[in-house]
């Protein structure tokens, strides 16, 4: 079971803040394939740039994911 | 070394984390501050709109390790003996005060150089994210602006 987080605009675009998913995908990439196939919200949302983290560092769609990791996606910052 | 690293409601004392940071250790010369406030308009093309308030969220738990990979960062390229990094979250109003940048070391040009590249490549890996309220009850996630990333980018180049 995987973790998955989204923030700020994208959660609103997907309207979830927080899921489990029981079966972890290889890689983000591959998570993200699965997410954007369930309907134009969340290919939408997808689409555009999304960053990624894996455990809370920041990753890319190559990165690979494990049972128990955490995954957050998001907008690009604007903080500060 | 010493760091103060610290993601946070309340408000700070920019008087009182200058003494904290520089207290006890008298091989500090110079200390450097940025102090960012809330600005009361966001101009986003031609179009300047006014901001009442606005709602910072962040990735609680990463941002921390955020912000320690870049004051990392930031002791690898400079001689510093401390440094803190505040930023605030949830709900802020204009004019108040949202992020401190403090660095410390035995001369100026460590002090300005490490706190200007904190603050640039905090602006692109931090995960905090702007909500701004509008007078008309209307609000609006902040865009990312594509200056930010050249500064970012432009620290990363020097090492190249």
């Amino acid at each position: 079971m995987i973790r998955v987080l989204y923030f700020a605009r994208l959660r609103d675009q997907v309207g979830l803040a927080s899921e489990e998913i029981d079966e972890a995908p290889a890689t983000v990439g591959d998570l993200i394939e699965c997410l954007s196939a369930r309907g134009s919200d969340w290919s939408d949302a997808f689409s555009g740039t999304v960053l990624m983290a894996v455990n809370q560092e920041m990753a890319d769609r190559a990165t690979a994911i494990a049972d128990g990791d955490e995954v957050g996606f998001f907008p690009p910052v604007t903080g500060g | 070394m010493k760091r103060r690293i610290s993601v946070q409601v309340e408000a700070f004392d920019i008087a009182a984390e200058t003494t904290r940071l520089a207290q006890g250790d008298t091989a500090i010369g110079a200390v450097a501050s940025f102090l960012g406030l809330v600005r009361d308009d966001n101009t986003v093309g031609e179009e300047r709109s006014a901001v009442a308030t606005m709602t910072l969220e962040h990735y609680p738990g990463m941002t921390e390790k955020a912000l320690e990979l870049i004051v990392d960062a930031a002791l690898a390229r400079w001689p510093l003996q401390a440094v803190t990094v505040i930023h605030r979250v949830g709900p802020l109003a204009a004019g108040e005060p949202i992020v401190l940048v403090l660095t410390a070391s035995a001369h100026r040009k460590a002090a300005f150089a490490s706190c200007e590249y904190i603050m640039d490549i905090l602006k692109t890996e931090a995960p905090f994210w702007k909500k701004e309220h509008l007078p008309d009850g209307g609000e609006r996630w902040v865009d990312a602006r594509e200056s930010d990333g050249e500064a970012a980018a432009r620290w990363l180049k020097r090492d190249s």
